[in-house]
């Protein structure tokens, strides 16, 4: 238990409530570099709040972070994003009255040898960065109020990959995304995990899960249901560990599996 | 985009001009022709112009500030009241303090009133800051308060009675005849103004060639650059053709030695310092929420305060220097305001936090946060002082006059609102 983990990022019974509901109740996770993990599991389930903390986005939370095997304190986003953590918030999290270089950059911004924002250069640098995911895009000079709601994802995946990420966290991020652009973040995340970096990948859909993920978490109302290979199980099975809790003898069971009851069993039947 | 668009519209559209600014400059111009035309042509003299100026600069300077503050979604109700308490304290320095110290009428005695007067603003408008980022409280509460309590403070100071007369350099910073520089400094200051205008709009067109983004149309940009040279030498022409008082005009003689040829001696007042001192803030804080990384983060808390955290910004420590700066500000207003009068009273600044947050929305700073600019807010200062003195000339009564601003300010902020859903 006190053994330091080897992965790249770990969280041990990390735990935080809301007024007495326990969003993330006692989560361990491992998670490796040049590896695509799923986190999967119902509305509610907890999912973002793991995924906040990790981002510094929550101050009280209980448990520990490791990063590199090391035990680290991330209290605020800047923490996070020192230990290379980047994040594509669900909220997407722009500045709504920026434009798309503005948001990209913000809090890390590009400056002249004066101190001044060089938003010429945020702009070139927006325009590459944003070719790679959006072909079509060219509303640069726009507040990003006025993009449509993928063009706005795509601006907070492209902020997310702008700046060199050792470990990334997408919550959801192609729920807006036409079929051209999920493809292209299909093909985003492939290349950033043969570079080596880690991958936590929230969603929905399990065929995407399926498709691009390495191994699968579960949660149920705020704990971990299990842990599992994608190559080890079916949808079906994945499906039932996200609807019913149980867990596949192939999977790693998490404190949240159901101990199934015979009147369960009774109703699967 | 819009395929159909008219003339104009493509014309603004390639000049990238703001079509709110200038709507702004269009409503300023009917407002001055028009009184202009009711007063048998009064209010467009170098005389009525020169003192617009000066009466709008104390509101323009606060009225900076207030941008910043709505656009984080705050308010600041307590400007007025520092004004008045910080502009007694200022008065008490000057006139009690440093002549115990240094002895009366010093060199430096300005400056040190001055300074102190600054500072305290800092702290002040500082302290509410903390109240509001740190312990939650809401800004119109704190500030509310803050009305109350230093408007208290103020008449503390000298049990009510007013402080005058004030340090005699401390005085030009109100204007009137010695507070201007002159015809030649006038024109040297125009003389830079157009330099930078030109340079800065050649310097923009370099980069972005550089990273071969589109450019404006040459002649767009030869023709914003002729327009903004014409304006600022007129406005310089104007301010030197009001000459000084004949009064003044006879001490200055007397005092120099000079015998005055029987037409009379024409001193131009040019710019007041007051003004000089409100386009310098002007220019400054347009810089500060522009150019800077500190502006580029009070907007980004004023459009989502939960992305802007999540962005790494510190954005508690970023409200408290918004009300630092705008407590800075109101202490400056401060200083012109007693200077101008030449004396400190209690009551001094009062409702000015009303006439500038209208100055603010009237140049287009929303209330709901994220959206506002500098020069919006200056114009719309100006805008109110016009009304104000044009109704003035009319001999309209002060009532009416009330009622007209307030009619003014529900309608404009209802153009806006209409304006923003439209765009
Ligand atoms: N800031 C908060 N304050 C109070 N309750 C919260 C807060 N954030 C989350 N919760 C609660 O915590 C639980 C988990 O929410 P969370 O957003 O993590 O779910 P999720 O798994 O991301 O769901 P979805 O798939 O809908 O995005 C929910 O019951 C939610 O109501
Ligand atoms: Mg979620």
């Amino acid at each position: 238990m006190d053994q330091m983990p080897d992965a790249l990022v770990a969280m041990r019974d990390v735990a935080i409530s809301f007024g007495g509901i326990h969003a993330v109740d006692r989560v361990s996770i491992e998670l490796n570099g040049g590896e695509v993990t799923a986190l999967v599991g119902h509305n509610g389930a907890g999912k973002s709040t793991l995924v906040k903390i990790l981002s510094g986005a929550y101050q009280h939370y209980a448990g520990t972070i490791f990063v590199g095997g090391k035990e680290v304190a991330i209290g605020n986003p800047r923490d996070a994003k020192a230990y290379g953590i980047e994040t594509i918030h669900q909220s997407l999290a722009l500045a709504d009255n920026l434009d798309a270089a503005a948001n990209l950059f913000l809090g890390r911004e590009l400056r002249t040898r004066w101190g001044t924002l060089d938003d010429i250069a945020m702009e070139a640098e927006a325009r590459k960065v944003m070719r790679r995911l959006s072909p079509h895009f060219e509303r640069f000079k726009e507040p990003v109020k006025a993009l449509s709601g993928g063009q706005r994802q795509s601006v907070a995946i492209a902020r997310a990959i702008l700046f060199d990420a050792r470990f990334l966290i997408m919550d959801e991020p192609t729920a807006a995304l036409g079929p051209q652009e999920t493809a292209q973040v299909g093909e985003i995340i492939r290349q950033l995990k043969a570079d080596g970096i880690g991958i936590l990948l929230v969603s929905h859909d399990i065929h995407d899960v399926f498709d691009l993920a390495d191994r699968i978490c579960v949660m149920k109302n705020g704990r971990i249901v299990g842990t599992v290979r994608v190559a080890d199980v079916t949808k079906d099975e994945v499906l039932g560990m996200i609807i019913l809790g149980n867990c596949p003898p192939s999977a790693i069971p998490g404190p949240g599996a159901s101990v199934a009851t015979n009147e369960e069993r009774g109703r699967q039947r | 985009m819009v395929q159909s668009a008219s003339p104009t519209v493509r014309f603004l559209k390639a000049a990238e001009l703001d079509s709110r600014m200038l709507g702004m400059i269009g409503a300023l111009a009917m407002i001055w022709v028009g009184f202009h035309l009711l007063s048998g042509g009064l209010f467009l003299t170098p005389r009525n112009l020169w003192n617009l100026s000066v009466q709008s600069a104390s509101v323009a300077i606060m009225a900076t500030g207030m941008v910043l503050v709505i656009v984080t979604r705050n308010i600041d109700l307590s400007i007025g009241s520092m004004l008045g308490f910080i502009g007694m304290v200022m008065g008490a320095v000057q006139t009690d303090l440093v002549p115990k110290l240094l002895g009366f009428e010093h060199s430096a005695t300005w400056a040190v009133a001055l300074a102190i007067g600054l500072g305290l603003g800092i702290v002040l408008g500082g302290f509410q800051g903390l109240v509001v980022a740190y312990l939650g409280v809401p800004s119109f509460i704190v500030t509310l308060g803050g009305l109350l309590v230093w408007r208290g403070a103020a008449w503390w100071i000298t049990s009510g009675q007013t402080i005058a007369p004030l340090d005699a350099r401390f005085r030009l910073m109100g204007g009137g005849p010695e507070g201007s520089i002159g015809a030649g400094w006038s024109w040297a200051v125009g003389a830079l103004a157009c330099f930078a205008v030109i340079l800065l709009m050649a310097g923009g067109r370099v980069r972005r060639r550089k990273f071969r983004f589109p450019l404006r149309p040459l002649a767009a940009e030869i023709f914003l650059g002729a327009a903004a040279c014409t304006f600022i030498v007129a406005a310089i022409a104007v301010a030197n053709a009001y000459p000084w008082p004949i009064g003044s005009v006879r001490r200055f003689a007397e005092a120099n030695g000079i015998s005055l040829p029987p037409g009379g001696l024409f001193i131009a007042h040019g710019i007041a310092i007051p003004v000089l001192i409100a386009i310098g803030v002007g220019v400054v804080m347009t810089f500060v929420a522009t150019r800077n990384r500190f502006g580029r983060y009070v907007y980004a808390i004023g459009g989502n305060p939960e992305a802007a955290a999540l962005a790494g910004i510190n954005t508690r420590w970023v409200i408290v220097k918004v009300f630092m700066l705008m407590g800075f500000l109101a202490a400056l207003s401060g200083a012109i305001s007693i200077a101008r009068l030449n004396a400190a009273t209690n009551s001094e600044g009062t409702l000015a936090e009303l006439l500038v947050i209208a100055a603010a929305v009237i140049g287009g700073t929303s209330l709901a946060g994220g959206a506002g600019t500098i020069a919006g807010a200056m114009l719309g200062a100006v805008l109110m002082q016009s009304l104000q003195s044009g109704m003035v000339l009319l001999g309209v009564d002060t009532p009416l006059q009330s009622i007209v601003v307030g009619a003014v300010l529900v309608a404009a902020a209802w153009l806006d609102g209409t304006y923003r859903r439209r765009v």
